[in-house]
């Protein structure tokens, strides 16, 4: 009752005791005990999950307390796995469970920002009368006030304003773009949409119905790898982490799986319990090696030269030594091994060229069907050249035939790996070679038929396998002398080369190579190699990647459970993806939307092409046929953009709306015609693409919006160029770029633009460094406060984003942001815009039939006048989409009628989807208001976005799984439907994930299968159920013939070191002649944020340093007197990084390793070279396109959305790092006066 | 006069109400402030003798005033004679009262000082560091009087307040015992009476909970859960 008279009863207290008096029993009072229980006492649980870049996808319980979210856990309720399998939980790390901080921190953003200088413009402007739209003109007509708040950026100076006139400057912002420059100079990017595809979808939705540009990220990222299209016609497809557990032989480069991969590491751990043999290669001791039998510690970027070795020691013990009977079956039928290719002359070497195709032979050997397309084999059966099925050419234009089964023309056969033994002659092929002071040629002698060709050629060919084994170096007794052990160090890829290069000892390279192949050969394949950003963020990526799908291949491993290819970076799989596409991108309204190519976009509009270094020419192969040699980077890209292979927005140096009306005004009615109208145009030369003038005003970027991205922060690569071209804020470029002068498809402007954006909008619940740069800032919701989907490709369930508390203070989930900008633009748009008509160029598409544009991979450019102008043969596609702006509103909020007049589509399959809508109709509700869309299904609110997308995916609504994969039966002509029979009733809702995460069903988006045999594992399906990989050759590919990628010495695949980017010209000398170090610059993943992002959390910089730092050796610091924590600077010409230094044995001499998106917003001093605030770790980097990365039109190598384009990579820079004193550290906390604004660039830069 | 009566007449009945019933009131309702409010974790440095010449020094002087004051003068005057007691009043009042007045300046000085530790700082937290220094200071400044009086063997003055700390003691104050008596002793007296006016709402209640018992506990203790009637 009183604690203070309980304590009277002194004499009393002990009511008994026991144990001879060594314990008593008292009663005291307890009630301080409920203090404890009432910390974890709540009042509701919530299931939700952790939304942007952390691909994890752990189910958490959100704790709900007074209306306030107080704290998280994990879920442990997840669908048992079967029975010789680990459970999943339990899934989620220390990390998410810091995230409820961000919900009530000082970061979080509560109301509309904008800012303040810009605000007291616009409010002066409309104060004289003019409507929003032109007041919004007189601000972007008159440079004075367009320059006050546009020099401003990054350097705060935000006001708080309401919904209403924020929302009103936005739109008004867009309804003058589109007016002014056209729809497409708006831009939105914003990344991985499975981890919250509905709020991604709201602002693709959105942006894609008024036409604006939707920007890639998996490329920009440098996540992608291009190899993965390039070899298997596949963005990326990978085993979940279940499957880790079934295999017997594991490498693992460059994916921290601890550290990136917390939930699903525990997979590793009980796949070593269960016998498996794990080998890491990382350079530094990072925390997966621990795993590790074996660390071979590789010199980082190297990763090829010791996967191409262990594939010699493969593919001369298991090919060539003796025939391992379950590879050949696999390289016979899953590879392109067997197919012919003909071997040509250029400068007077021979070299190999294209596939040998059906219409080489007589009569298209009765292929009459794109015999363009249809790749040749030996078959031995019959001793003849025959056209198997599967190949592209099958693909489209007839059905049944599309299939990997071992059959031609309805024969079964048995396609000759090599033709050794039956050979017409030997002859000397050369290959091109990388590796410096080795020649730039390797010569190699390969066994050939010669054949004559219906156009009466006479040519050798012969098969990739000959020319594969012969490139890896492997003698054959064909009289080349190639290498005579592995221990010869002079013939490239033997094992001692090998270690030359990568300083791992010869012996572990081979033992591994053997090892893995010998597992492969005993298990079928379960070997697998786990890879990842730190091998894949090099500029020659490809070559990282392909030497290890080579090994996997000649190992038969792809394709089997336990076995393959896992690539973990910055992958996502939207599992629901057939029934997400048409909402995000308007495809139920308007078809096609407008995608861009990020890489591209921000190349040219952030002006890094201004300052290239790189010469394409140093990089093309001693075997080229170079048509392009003398053309820089940028040049390379535009040509690619003109002949209709990578998309190009802004399109054209003409609105698009005006375009369409002088179109229409000429007479053009329909859309040929109008298609027609373009061409000429552009033949004519009166109307050129935007990038052929990228820096002139018409084709600037205007409007961009930035949401669940944090892309000025982390993702910029090139920051400082960002800051100064796009945003025309302060920055520290070191350099005055003038190189791009070089460039003969881009026109040249002597003064670069500074400041091409008129608006910045950024949509964020945390005010972070991208939102320091924008012009206006809204609140959205976080992940615990909006309801949405969210899948991984890490494990097969489905499950939401729940809303546990509303959104606090002022923010809205980012649908119903995007749903508030649609309402006042179409309200805006009824006087200004109207109902227009808008030309969408589209490139050539990835799984369309326009994948056959171009045959024989060869380069033809109707500017040059080596062709016409045919779009969508030689030039993108034109199509008429008609913009009815003022109902942008009411389609925004409907399921539009498109979905039943067009049905739906994944991977070139169709199928009908007419129930469905009705469904869903019935599901949400129909439309009530007037309007275009009145009766359609409604998609007002969240949750009936969820359900609409779930509704009509396969992956989730098992009647649509049997319409789309009886659509894929009719093409392969084998019978799916035992994958998914079971499940064909089932349909699964928002409230069903919401009370348990659901495994989703077998669907043909995927290449893998959700079954009780196996765990899910890529290119599953195309090698169990003979569904050919969506390639030229319908096979995994280890040769390419493009003519580029023979240009570029990637036919094979070769060893090619880091490239020099030059960019320690500029440094200062203040700089260098003091004690410094120059390091290769590695970012990796951050051990203390979510993911790659959210490292601004308290409870984040608490666990380390609380500020930016960056990683060294000792022995490197040592010599330049640098002390663990000292505040050091990283500069190059790209500008400067300010940050602690962390003196490490972990990290191996010669590199500085700075984490991820370590905010600018924290921390973080001047520069003392600078003089601006130090940046991120992009800040010291610039990102530089490969041109292979940009070839189209020809089967796998065609575009798509964040499939096939340049990717941003940036591990291959270096930095001079030195330290600063003390003394010179510099907060930069100063007012801001009119001398310090008009100092945008560092001291000494003009332009 | 009436003032003088206040103050030593009805203050120190204020200060005392005041300490037990406050002590009380904490105790009861406040259970999850009863605690010493340790800053040591926010910084160490120089705390091993702050901590340890104030907290001897202020035990010294508690148990010392005690024993003076309130021992009846007949047990006094077997072990000392009144001019002995004087002098050990006298030199253990210097050696503790000294500690306590450097302690506790120390800590005072850590207080305002030490940058985490003045973030955590409230108003009382300063304010009885202060206070506790002022009064032992005060108390230090009594020695001179004292010294004069052994030295001429005028014991009176102490006898006067013992007398009068007696009679509050029980209830039957009497202020007008100090009507002879210097300042430098009111002042100090006053401070001192107001320490304990204050000591409920600071982290002084600790001294309430000096963990005694703790050295003798049984090694197990179970508290008995208590059937809860009301619900």
């Amino acid at each position: 009752m009183s604690q203070f008279l309980d304590r009277l009863k002194y004499f009393s207290r002990i009511k008994s005791t026991f144990s001879e008096g060594h314990g008593i029993v008292t009663e005291e009072d307890r009630a301080w005990e409920d203090t404890y229980r009432n910390r974890w006492r709540h009042d509701k649980v919530v299931r939700s999950t952790h939304g942007v870049n952390c691909t994890g996808s752990c189910s958490w319980q959100i704790f709900v307390k007074n209306g306030l979210v107080s704290y998280e856990m994990q879920q442990t309720d997840y669908p048992r796995t079967r029975e010789d399998l680990p459970n999943h939980e339990p899934r989620g790390c220390q990390r998410g469970a810091s995230f409820s901080w961000y919900l009530y921190s000082p970061h979080r953003i509560k109301y509309p920002l904008v800012r303040g200088r810009l605000l007291d413009l616009y409010r002066a402007e409309k104060a004289s009368g003019k409507d929003p739209v032109e007041a919004w003109e007189a601000i972007q007509a008159d440079k004075a006030k367009r320059d006050s708040y546009v020099g401003v950026r990054g350097l705060g100076g935000f006001v708080r304003s309401t919904w209403d006139e924020v929302v009103e400057m936005t739109a008004a912002a867009n309804v003058y773009t589109i007016k002014k420059y056209g729809p497409d100079r708006i831009y939105g990017f914003s990344p991985i949409p499975a981890m919250s595809m509905i709020s991604y979808a709201a602002g693709s939705r959105y942006l894609s119905m008024i036409g604006a540009g939707v920007g890639s990220f998996y490329d920009w990222y440098c996540d992608l790898p291009p190899a993965s299209p390039q070899t298997w016609g596949e963005q990326t497809d990978v085993p979940e982490s279940a499957d880790w557990y079934n295999s017997k032989y594991i490498i693992i480069c460059g994916a921290n799986l601890p550290m990136t991969r917390t939930p699903d590491a525990h997979f590793m751990t009980e796949s070593r319990y269960n016998g498996t043999k794990i080998i890491s290669m990382a350079p530094d001791y990072a925390e997966y090696v621990k795993f590790a039998d074996l660390w071979m510690p590789v010199k980082q970027g190297t990763d090829a030269a010791v996967f191409m070795a262990m594939g010699h020691v493969a593919l001369k013990e298991f090919h060539v030594d003796k025939q391992d009977p379950y590879f050949t079956e696999y390289a016979r039928s899953f590879t392109d091994f067997p197919m012919q290719v003909i071997l040509e002359e250029v400068n007077g070497k021979l070299v190999t060229g294209r596939f040998l195709r059906a219409s080489d032979f007589d009569k298209n050997m009765g292929e009459d069907n794109n015999p363009e397309w249809k790749t040749v084999v030996f078959d031995s059966k019959s001793n003849s050249f025959v056209v198997p099925n599967g190949s592209i050419g099958f693909r489209w234009g007839e059905e049944g035939k599309w299939n990997i089964l071992e059959q031609a023309a309805g024969n079964d056969i048995e396609a000759e790996l090599s033709c050794i033994d039956s050979k017409d002659s030997v002859v000397d092929v050369t290959f091109p070679h990388f590796n410096p002071e080795e020649g730039d040629s390797l010569v190699r002698k390969i066994p050939t038929r010669k054949l004559k060709l219906a156009n009466g050629d006479e040519v050798m060919v012969t098969s990739v396998c000959d020319l594969q084994i012969a490139q890896y170096g492997i003698d054959r007794g064909l009289g080349d002398n190639l290498a005579s052990s592995y221990d010869d160090e002079t013939t490239p890829y033997t094992p001692a080369w090998a270690a030359k290069i990568t300083g791992v000892p010869a012996a572990d390279i081979e033992r591994t190579g053997r090892e893995f192949a010998d597992n492969a050969s005993k298990t079928r394949g379960k070997s697998m190699v786990i890879l990842g950003a730190a091998i894949n963020h090099w500029y020659h990526n490809d070559m990282n990647y392909r030497g290890i799908m080579n090994l996997l291949h000649m190992c038969g491993c792809v394709g089997q459970s336990g076995g393959g290819w896992a690539h973990y970076v910055g992958q996502e799989k939207l599992r629901p993806q057939a029934g997400w596409a048409p909402i995000a991108f308007g495809l139920d309204w308007n078809r096609p939307p407008r995608h861009m190519a990020s890489t591209t976009y921000w190349y040219f509009h952030t002006d890094q092409w201004r300052y290239e270094r790189v010469e394409a020419d140093d990089l093309l192969a001693s075997t080229a046929k170079a048509k392009y040699r003398g053309n820089q980077l940028a040049d390379y890209n535009v040509a690619a953009q003109r002949m209709g292979w990578t998309p190009s927005i802004p399109q054209f140096d003409q609105n698009p709306l005006e375009l369409a009306k002088e179109a229409e005004a000429a007479g053009a009615t329909d859309e040929a015609a109008v298609s027609d109208y373009v061409a000429n145009k552009l033949k004519s030369g009166d109307l050129n693409f935007a990038y052929e003038d990228i820096d002139a005003e018409e084709n600037f970027p205007r409007n961009l919006f930035v949401w669940r991205a944090n892309l000025i922060g982390s993702s910029s690569k090139g920051h400082e160029y960002f800051l100064k071209h796009l945003l025309g804020a302060q920055n520290g470029v070191l350099s005055e770029g003038t190189e791009g002068e070089a460039c003969k498809e881009v026109k040249w402007h002597e003064k670069a633009p500074v400041g091409k954006l008129d608006l910045m909008v950024d949509i964020n619940f945390r005010l972070n460094s991208t939102g320091a740069y924008s012009d206006i800032v809204l609140p959205t919701a976080t992940w615990y406060e909006k309801a949405d989907l969210n899948t991984t490709d890490m494990h097969p369930f489905i499950h939401p984003l729940g809303k546990a508390v509303d959104p606090a203070w002022e923010a809205k989930s980012d649908w119903q942001i995007f749903k508030t900008i649609a309402k006042k633009f179409s309200e805006l748009s009824e006087k200004h815009l109207g109902v227009q008509k808008d030309v969408v160029s589209l490139p050539m598409q990835h799984d369309t039939p326009l994948a056959m544009a171009q045959p024989f991979g060869e380069v033809k450019d109707w500017k040059k006048g080596e062709c016409d102008l045919i779009p969508g043969k030689t030039a993108p596609i034109f199509k008429v989409v008609e913009r009815d702006f003022p109902s942008t509103y009411a389609k925004y909020i409907a399921l539009g009628p498109l979905m039943k007049k067009l049905g739906n589509n994944i991977k070139g399959i169709d199928w009908n989807t007419d129930h469905e809508i009705d469904e869903i109709a019935v599901l949400n509700g129909t439309i009530k208001e007037e309007g275009v869309s009145k009766g359609m299904p409604s998609l007002a609110e969240d949750i009936h976005v969820c359900d609409a997308v779930m509704r009509m995916a396969p992956e989730t609504n098992g009647e649509v799984a049997h319409k789309s994969w009886t659509a894929q039966s009719k093409k392969t002509g084998v019978d799916h439907s035992h994958l998914y029979k079971g499940r064909q009733d089932e349909k699964i809702t928002y409230r069903d994930i919401v009370s348990q995460p659901r495994k989703i069903i077998t669907a043909p988006t995927w290449s893998g299968i959700e079954s009780e045999e196996v765990s899910y594992n890529a290119c599953y399906t195309n090698l169990h159920e003979h569904i050919p990989l969506r390639t030229l050759t319908g096979r995994a590919q280890f040769y390419q013939d493009h003519e580029w990628m023979l240009d570029f010495g990637e036919g094979f695949c070769a060893y090619k070191p880091a490239i020099d980017l030059k960019t320690l010209n500029n440094v200062p000398d203040a700089v260098k002649n003091k004690p410094h170090l120059v390091l290769n610059w590695i970012t990796p993943h951050s051990k203390w944020g979510i993911h790659s992002t959210y490292q601004d959390n308290l409870r984040m910089l608490t666990l380390f340093r609380g500020g930016p730092y960056f990683w060294i050796s000792e022995e490197d610091a040592q010599s330049v007197g640098l002390e663990d924590n000292d505040w050091v600077e990283a500069v190059n010409d790209n500008g400067a990084t300010t940050a602690r230094v962390v003196v490490s044995q972990r990290v191996p001499n010669g590199m500085a390793m700075m984490y991820h998106a370590q905010e600018k917003t924290v921390n973080v001093i001047g520069s003392p070279t600078t003089g601006k605030r130090g940046g991120i770790l992009n800040a010291v980097t610039r990102t530089v396109p490969k041109p292979t990365h940009m070839i189209g039109g020809y089967a796998q190598l065609s575009y798509s959305f964040n499939y096939y384009g340049p990717v941003g990579s940036n591990r291959d820079e270096y930095v001079i790092v030195h330290k600063i004193e003390d003394q010179d550290v510099d907060w930069l906390e100063r007012p801001l006066t009119p001398e310090r604004e008009a100092q945008k660039n560092p001291p000494g830069i003009n332009n | 006069m009436i003032f003088e009566n206040f103050l030593f007449g009805v203050y120190p009945y204020i200060a005392g109400v005041v300490f037990i019933v406050g002590s009380w009131i904490r105790f009861d309702r406040e259970q999850y402030t009863w605690k010493a409010d340790s800053s040591q974790i926010l910084g160490n440095k120089g705390m091993v003798l702050a901590s340890n010449l104030f907290h001897v020094g202020i035990i010294g002087i508690f148990f010392g005033h005690a024993a003076g004051m309130l021992l009846p003068h007949s047990w006094w005057q077997i072990i000392a004679t009144d001019v002995q007691h004087q002098y050990i009043a006298i030199y253990a009042g210097m050696v503790f009262g000294g500690m306590a007045a450097i302690g506790a300046a120390l800590l005072f000085y850590r207080r305002i000082s030490n940058e985490r530790v003045k973030a955590v700082s409230r108003f009382r937290d300063n304010f009885v560091i202060l206070w506790l220094l002022l009064t032992a200071l005060l108390g230090l400044n009594t020695i001179f009087g004292s010294l004069h009086h052994a030295e001429s063997g005028d014991v009176s003055t102490m006898l006067v307040l013992a007398e009068y700390v007696k009679s509050i003691a029980t209830l039957s104050v009497d202020p007008t015992l100090l009507a002879g008596v210097s300042y430098t002793y009111k002042l100090h007296m006053l401070f001192g009476m107001t320490l304990f006016l204050v000591f409920p709402f600071t982290r002084l209640v600790h001294v309430w909970s000096v963990p005694l018992t703790y050295l003798m506990r049984p090694y197990q203790i179970v508290r008995r859960k208590r059937i809860k009637t009301h619900l």
